[in-house]
């Protein structure tokens, strides 16, 4: 299925949340999430499956000045 | 207040811009802007704000420049190594124009410091390399109703955004915690490319300039991401979050406090 990250198409199986952050090299603490416009709740990670068409914005943790 | 003759010819390009005029100048002349962090992203901010002509202008910053700052914090030159960041930045500050105001803190922000010290801005900048301190002006600004700008950098990635509390999405409504310690590589492990700070700091510093104008649109509800390398930029639209720990439907954060688990400094000099 294809799926919409950062801005960009791509594919990939309908895994969850947690499962397609770890797929692609991503600690899943230093990123905040985005699903169709809206964060979603780290805790939700685990148990969110990801559909065709779905936007997410993976955001990191910026901190430095 | 009336514009001088000399100040009419200072800012004369700024009187000429339709969105501004004489009366944007003089709201320029009377607005006050706190600039927390006299690093990288806080030393164009304060070039810019004092060449802009903006009246009253603070800088916070416990700090001594170091040589390794010089990469990017363009306010300090070799011979302030050693000296106070913001002794140095209030020097060139008041070089470039010697109409602002510059009033100095030397200290760390803190939950016992920053509501005192926000309070009479009209805007404040988040500048600062570390998430304890990110997270509390967030807050400060929130729960004052202060209308800030954030910026973060790292290696040759940066984002900011512009949070007006009560009416745009927060820091935390991205981001309801900081990370936990040590998930994060800090500057001085990572590294950060000398120009990047002049990116995101000079969009800071044209935030607060609009925001005294009331001119245009600010950098609410979106958060602007710019990676360097590949010379992009990205722009992430924002609900506010109903879940936000301070400015959703139901905060669990009412008072300020320190994030102490979140105190990793970001400073090539440590």
């Amino acid at each position: 299925m294809q799926i919409t990250v950062n801005g960009e198409t791509v594919t990939t199986e309908p895994v969850t949340v947690l499962a397609y952050l770890e797929s692609i090299g991503i600690d899943p603490r230093r990123v905040a999430v985005e699903l169709n416009r809206d964060i979603l709740p780290k805790a939700e990670y685990p148990a969110t499956l990801l559909a065709e068409g779905d936007q997410i914005e993976i955001v990191q943790f910026v901190g430095g000045g | 207040m009336k514009l001088t003759e000399d100040q009419i010819n200072r800012y004369s390009r700024h009187i000429l811009l339709k969105e501004v005029g004489g009366k944007g100048q003089k709201k320029l002349l009377e607005g006050k802007v706190l600039i927390i962090g006299a690093g990288g992203l806080g030393s164009p901010i304060a070039l810019y704000l004092a060449a802009a002509g903006v009246g009253t202008i603070g800088i916070a910053d416990a700090d001594d420049v170091d040589v390794t700052n010089l990469q990017r914090q363009v306010i300090h030159f070799t011979p302030d190594v050693g000296k106070p960041k913001v002794i140095s930045a209030k020097e060139k500050m008041q070089a470039i124009n010697p109409d602002v105001e510059v009033r100095t803190y030397q200290e760390w922000v803190s939950a016992a410091n920053i509501a005192d010290m926000i309070a009479d801005y009209d805007f404040v900048i988040d500048g600062t390399d570390n998430f304890a301190a990110k997270f509390l002006i967030n807050d400060a600004c929130v729960l004052g109703g202060k209308p800030y700008s954030h910026g973060g950098i790292l290696q040759f990635d940066g984002q900011t955004m512009t949070v007006a509390p009560g009416q745009s999405p927060c820091y935390r409504c991205i981001f309801p915690e900081p990370p936990p310690k040590d998930a994060i590589p800090s500057c001085s492990q990572a590294g950060v490319i000398g120009v990047l700070p002049g990116v995101l700091g000079t969009i800071q510093a044209t935030e607060a300039i609009k925001y005294l104008l009331g001119q245009g649109d600010l950098l609410t509800g979106r958060l602007l991401t710019y990676s360097a390398l590949r010379m992009r930029f990205r722009e992430i639209p924002f609900r506010k979050n109903p879940k936000c720990p301070i400015c959703g439907e139901h905060p669990t954060i009412t008072t300020l406090k320190d994030e102490l688990d979140a105190m990793t400094v970001c400073d090539l000099g440590h």
